[in-house]
């Protein structure tokens, strides 16, 4: 469904994104990993033509939107959600409003239908009753719950999650990461991830991807990768403690 | 020498791309204001910032301008025994210049510099992103309504300003330093014209459309650190201040 063809992007004049080849599998959760700048959020962006490639092509099924803008993009939008990393509530709206903007803003919708879907969004979340709070009122965690919801209410075929968890506590990571397999389980989106939790990350994700230099260094399902060869990434994903390390606990399981 | 030419020639090219986006920026949101939907709340919620909320800062403005005005202006009309004059000599003032100038300059600092730094913050916290991903087009949700209102409610805004101003100046001079009530009133009659009150209005739309074109861009090409936050709310400020400064004289010399 999504597909990046020899993809090249430089920001301030360095070199970014070297040639990315990659096919996301449709319906699966796809997670890419990489070290710290190494441009997995700018890849994310491009997938939904928030940025636009120096040259290479990225591919929507069937429409290649890299030179795409105006009403044409945004048709290929509408198959998309993000949920980004600080959520990107909009501050002057409440958590009900954020989540009933795509549905009155996209599908002109209006009267009790909105709060019904709404509402519905919410407890899905474990935000219910939290409709009133303002952003600013909320926790991190809860923003991105709120971010989640927004995402869900027009039930979207991809969602694209730019590091869901960074800047939560390990439990707050986990039921976030909970929330999204639940959730990716229960309407069978295409998700795309981007994060850095190591190992968990392997246990929720279909296929992982890792970005090097630039370039796709190896994309395989979670159990492959865990199993490939190659020093440096086995060096990375190490560090997560996916090896078995004296002392260390044993790795977390998600339902 | 070449690498000062060299800075020079890139200052001269970053410059002219800047004025070139700049002029873009506002021909797109005005192009998205004429397509559906359209987006009457958002206009009046900005309305009500810029024009309402300005309100109190142009009347405090306008009154002591007013009052000062008639005060300098007494004193060197009374050399002369003109001092009938005085209304003529506030209203003309205020119609002409003060009322467009000093009310977009408080507009400006006001509402122009929270222009900027709305959307500034929401640029750096991705929610103009999430617009772009929700297929709402930011020019057309956040920009458009913001320069309609910007446009139409600071010739309010003047409206209020020279209306006040020429009491407050009717306040000491005739209360104060004791002008004739009806020199006063009579000669603020006699002296302004119509072509006075539309230049003001002309000029009062023209600043309108610069705070909010101005304030809208540097806030929504705001880099991304809360340094660049800063900088685009002081550039924007300035730089409204300077262009409503030379618009003023332009558009004077060309109304004159």
């Amino acid at each position: 469904m999504i597909k990046l063809v020899g993809v090249e992007k430089k920001l301030g004049g360095q070199p970014v994104l070297q040639g990315i080849d990659l096919s996301i599998p449709v319906g699966k959760l796809t997670t890419i990993i990489g070290r710290s700048g190494e441009g997995k959020s700018v890849l994310l962006k491009h997938m939904i033509g928030l940025m636009q490639p120096d040259c290479g092509e990225v591919w929507v099924g069937d429409v290649e939107i890299s030179r795409l803008s105006g009403t044409p993009l945004n048709d290929v939008r509408k198959q998309f959600a993000m949920l980004f990393q600080g959520a990107a509530l909009f501050d002057s709206l409440s958590v009900f409003e954020n989540v009933a903007f795509p549905l009155r803003e996209k599908l002109r919708m209006k009267g009790p239908e909105v709060g019904r879907r709404v509402e519905e969004k919410l407890k899905e979340v474990g935000l219910a009753g939290m409709g009133h709070k303002f952003p600013a009122e909320l926790s991190g965690g809860m923003r991105k719950r709120a971010g989640l919801a927004r995402a869900l209410v027009m039930e979207p075929e991809i969602i694209l999650f730019d590091e869901p968890t960074t800047g939560l506590d390990p439990l707050m990571a986990k039921s976030i990461h909970d929330l999204i397999v639940s959730m990716h389980r229960r309407f069978g989106f295409t998700a795309v991830m981007v994060s850095h939790e190591i190992p968990e990350i392997f246990a929720i994700s279909d296929w992982v991807a890792m970005l090097r230099k630039g370039r796709i260094a190896l994309m395989a399902t979670s159990a492959e990768f865990q199993r490939t060869t190659d020093p440096e990434i086995q060096e990375f994903i190490s560090v997560g403690g996916t090896a078995a390390l004296p002392g260390s606990l044993a790795r977390p399981h998600y339902s | 020498m070449t690498s000062a030419i060299a800075r020079l020639g890139t200052w001269a090219v970053m410059s002219v791309r800047e004025m070139g986006r700049m002029l873009l920026f506002v021909l797109s949101a005005f192009a998205w204001l004429m397509r559906p939907p359209f987006r009457f709340y958002q206009f009046i919620k900005q309305l009500h910032f810029i024009g309402y909320r300005s309100t109190f800062v142009v009347v405090l403005t306008a009154g002591f301008t007013g009052m000062v005005l008639a005060l300098q202006g007494y004193y060197t009309l009374r050399k002369f025994g003109s001092e009938g004059l005085l209304g003529s000599a506030v209203a003309l003032s205020m119609i002409r210049e003060l009322g467009p100038v000093l009310a977009a300059l408080m507009v400006t600092a006001r509402a122009g510099s929270a222009m900027t730094a709305e959307i500034g913050i929401m640029r750096i916290t991705e929610q103009i992103d999430a617009l772009d991903t929700m297929a709402i087009n930011p020019l057309q949700y956040l920009i458009a309504p913001k320069l309609v209102a910007g446009v139409l409610g600071v010739p309010l805004l003047v409206a209020i300003f020279d209306v006040v101003g020429i009491y407050g100046g009717s306040l000491v001079g005739v209360d104060l330093l004791g002008v004739s009530e009806g020199a006063y009133w009579n000669s603020v009659a006699s002296a302004v014209e119509w072509k006075d009150v539309y230049g003001g209005i002309l000029k009062s739309i023209s600043f309108g459309l610069i705070i909010s074109w101005v304030c809208c861009y540097k806030g929504f090409y705001t880099r991304q650190s809360a340094e660049g936050l800063g900088s685009a709310t002081t550039e924007a400020v300035v730089l409204s201040s300077v262009l409503i400064l030379v618009g003023d004289y332009v558009l004077t010399s060309v109304l004159l």
